[in-house]
């Protein structure tokens, strides 16, 4: 009996033989398993309470390490005591405290800075892969998109006003010299305004909007891809038709490659998520739901991220390169980087 | 929403909002959820505090750029500089609130401060650990849930009477997006669903003093002397629930309780106890009770209440 003696001086930093006399006098079964726990458990407290206070750095190293097998322990000491002990006050507090500990057991691993390099660092990239099938969906209602745009206003021009927002002299029957005027010369253009109304204005929207819609099923998103799509195309057509196709594609280029990319990955992770609630499998849905939206967070954050860089692209690049060799090279340089990074970069497999 | 369940008892609200999960080791526990006015305020402060967090910077900025003599009109190297510092201060304010979000909830306390003062937290739904990526996905979804009405509303308020469908309908499915918490039992809004997690409370107790230990349960009563022994017929009367009753109201201490209380035990084992050491009286029966029904547990046999 001694050695447990001790074993409870330790824990409670009591005298050991009180203590153990306290154990060999406690009349009941359940009391004594009580007693014989409780250091542990109130040890297992202490620290978790120095968690919840934010005062981790200052637990020391034999603490953290004991934290989680003082859980373990006080879990299964929750499963005894629930078939064992009518202590009720008991039963409450430990079942309270074996939460607390679990909540700190459980909790997210890596802080955000840390998850940040991990996510920049190939993180991203494997969750836009592990969509694949949707980007490929949502690129394919993309290009049908621009070509029945084309189609659509090639037939019949007043087409163009139904799909494009009015008021803007980019409209059928402008002449040369106002398209290009659009495209060329706004070097003197205030790049702080263009980028701030870039960054809260439509095409982030657009983004948000087609994962967010992506709950209803998907088809909402897909309805949405082709919609603005279908304005690229009317656009095209409408420059095309003044012979100033290559000079709206690179001028396009610059931010567009960004941009649509990232309108692109929007829409697949909104119809990751429409599809795992259409075609759950042996699932629930809500289960369903929670893992691929966990996955098409991370898409959309990254998503968030490529916007701002379009933002500053659109506001200042295509503002300082007046010109369309050079908008193109940036474009494809743009687009030849996110593929790299998104598709083919691939670290530690 | 039934507030009664079949035998017509009221179920407490807190009993209601009560939700079983099973941690990995297999151990049940008993989690609360929040409730849905409780998680708006913790959204409110939240949200005041990034607020006010973001007025306090840009001003700081400002006087700043103030004290150096630079403005919007500053022309040459010093404007270049200027733009590209008002750019990160685009991107910051952008972010702000996400990055609050995020840095707290993935941070060793695990809550927003908004959340912290109110007592509740995030926990995954299916008892595992709560991954950073879900973190990600509930806060993402909230810009979704909660601003995007805003703008569609800004919108439609700013373009007059010529809202066209695409805008109403759009408005309506964020609306449906904002109503979400009340249209589910366990109010996940959106985010939860996305992310496979809840809002539960973070609840904390004080462990009391075993009744069984101290007193009287063990040895003579202190006041008479009176050692207090009861036979198995006498302690097979009450149940499981009696004696948590009893634990009760030997902690709540109160004289008059306890007479009444331990009236009631002596009339119903045809005991006749004289008044004046009820406490002692109380504290014997208690332990002995409890031995008694633990001995049956560890038979096998449980006794719920005096009916079982």
């Amino acid at each position: 009996m001694s050695a447990l003696g001790d074993r409870l001086a330790g824990w409670l930093g009591r005298g050991a033989a009180e203590d153990a006399a306290r154990v060999e006098e406690a009349a009941l079964r359940s009391d004594r398993f009580r007693l014989e726990r409780e250091g542990d458990w109130k040890r297992l407290e202490q620290i978790v309470g120095q968690i919840e206070r934010g005062r981790l750095k200052r637990l020391s190293d034999e603490d953290l390490l004991a934290l989680p097998g003082l859980y373990r322990m006080t879990a299964s000491a929750l499963s005894i005591a629930r078939e064992t002990s009518l202590d009720q006050a008991l039963v409450d507090w430990l079942e309270t405290l074996t939460q607390r500990a679990w909540f700190a057991v459980y909790g997210p691993r890596a802080g955000l800075g840390r998850w940040l390099r991990g996510f920049l660092g190939g993180g991203w990239g494997r969750a836009v892969r592990s969509i694949g099938s949707d980007i490929l969906i949502a690129l394919l209602a993309m290009v049908v998109g621009t070509v029945v745009g084309w189609l659509l206003v090639s037939s019949n021009p007043d087409w163009f006003y139904a799909l494009m927002p009015s008021g803007d002299e980019r409209q059928p029957g402008a002449s040369r010299e106002v398209l290009e005027r659009t495209l060329f010369g706004n070097a003197g253009q205030d790049g702080l305004s263009v980028f701030a109304a870039m960054l809260f204005s439509n095409n982030a929207q657009v983004s948000i909007l087609a994962f967010a819609l992506g709950f209803a099923c998907g088809v909402p998103t897909l309805l949405l891809l082709v919609h603005n799509t279908a304005m690229l195309g009317a656009l095209l057509w409408l420059y095309h038709g003044q012979g100033l196709t290559f000079e709206l594609i690179g001028w396009l280029s610059v931010h567009g490659t960004t941009e649509l990319f990232a309108i692109l990955l929007a829409g697949a992770a909104g119809l990751h998520v429409g599809r795992a609630i259409a075609f759950p499998g042996n699932r629930a849905v809500l289960d369903a739901a929670a893992e691929a939206g966990r996955r098409a967070a991370l898409v959309m954050t990254g998503v968030v991220l490529m916007l701002i860089v379009a933002a500053i692209l659109e506001a200042f690049a295509r503002q300082l390169l007046d010109a369309t060799m050079p908008r193109l090279v940036v474009g494809a340089f743009m687009l030849v980087f996110w593929i790299g990074y998104l598709f083919i970069w691939r670290r530690g497999k | 929403m039934s507030a009664r369940r079949a035998t017509g008892r009221i179920v407490p609200d807190a009993e209601r909002r009560k939700r079983w999960l099973t941690t990995p080791e297999g151990v049940a526990l008993p989690f609360v959820l929040a409730s849905r006015g409780t998680r708006a305020a913790a959204l409110a402060i939240d949200l005041f505090l990034v607020g006010a967090a973001m007025v306090a910077t840009t001003l700081a900025l400002l006087w700043m750029a103030q004290g150096l003599g630079l403005n919007a009109s500053t022309k040459g190297p010093a404007g270049h500089a200027l733009q590209a510092l008002a750019i990160v201060w685009f991107v910051v304010m952008f972010l702000a609130r996400n990055a609050w979000f995020l840095a707290f909830e993935l941070g060793p306390r695990g809550a927003t401060p908004g959340k912290r003062l109110l007592g509740i937290r995030v926990a995954a739904r299916d008892g595992g650990r709560l991954t950073t990526e879900a973190v990600i996905a509930r806060n993402l979804v909230r810009d979704i849930e909660l601003f995007m009405p805003l703008v569609f509303i800004g919108g439609a308020a700013s373009s007059g009477g010529d809202t066209d469908l695409a805008s109403w309908a759009g408005l309506g499915w964020f609306a449906l997006f904002m109503a979400m918490p009340f249209l589910n039992r366990d109010a996940l809004r959106c985010g939860d669903m996305i992310a496979g997690t809840w809002v539960v409370e973070a609840q904390k107790r004080k462990l009391g003093q075993a009744l069984s230990l101290g007193g009287a349960a063990a040895g003579p009563s202190a006041a008479t002397g009176a050692v207090y022994r009861f036979g198995p017929e006498e302690l097979s009367v009450y149940g499981e629930y009696e004696l948590q009753a009893l634990e009760r109201v030997l902690r709540e201490g109160r004289a008059d309780t306890m007479a009444e209380v331990a009236a009631t035990i002596c009339g119903k084992i045809g005991w006749s106890a004289g008044a004046g050491d009820e406490r002692a009286f109380l504290e014997a029966y208690y332990t002995q009770l409890r031995a008694h029904l633990e001995r049956g547990m560890r038979f096998g046999r449980r006794k719920a209440d005096k009916f079982a």
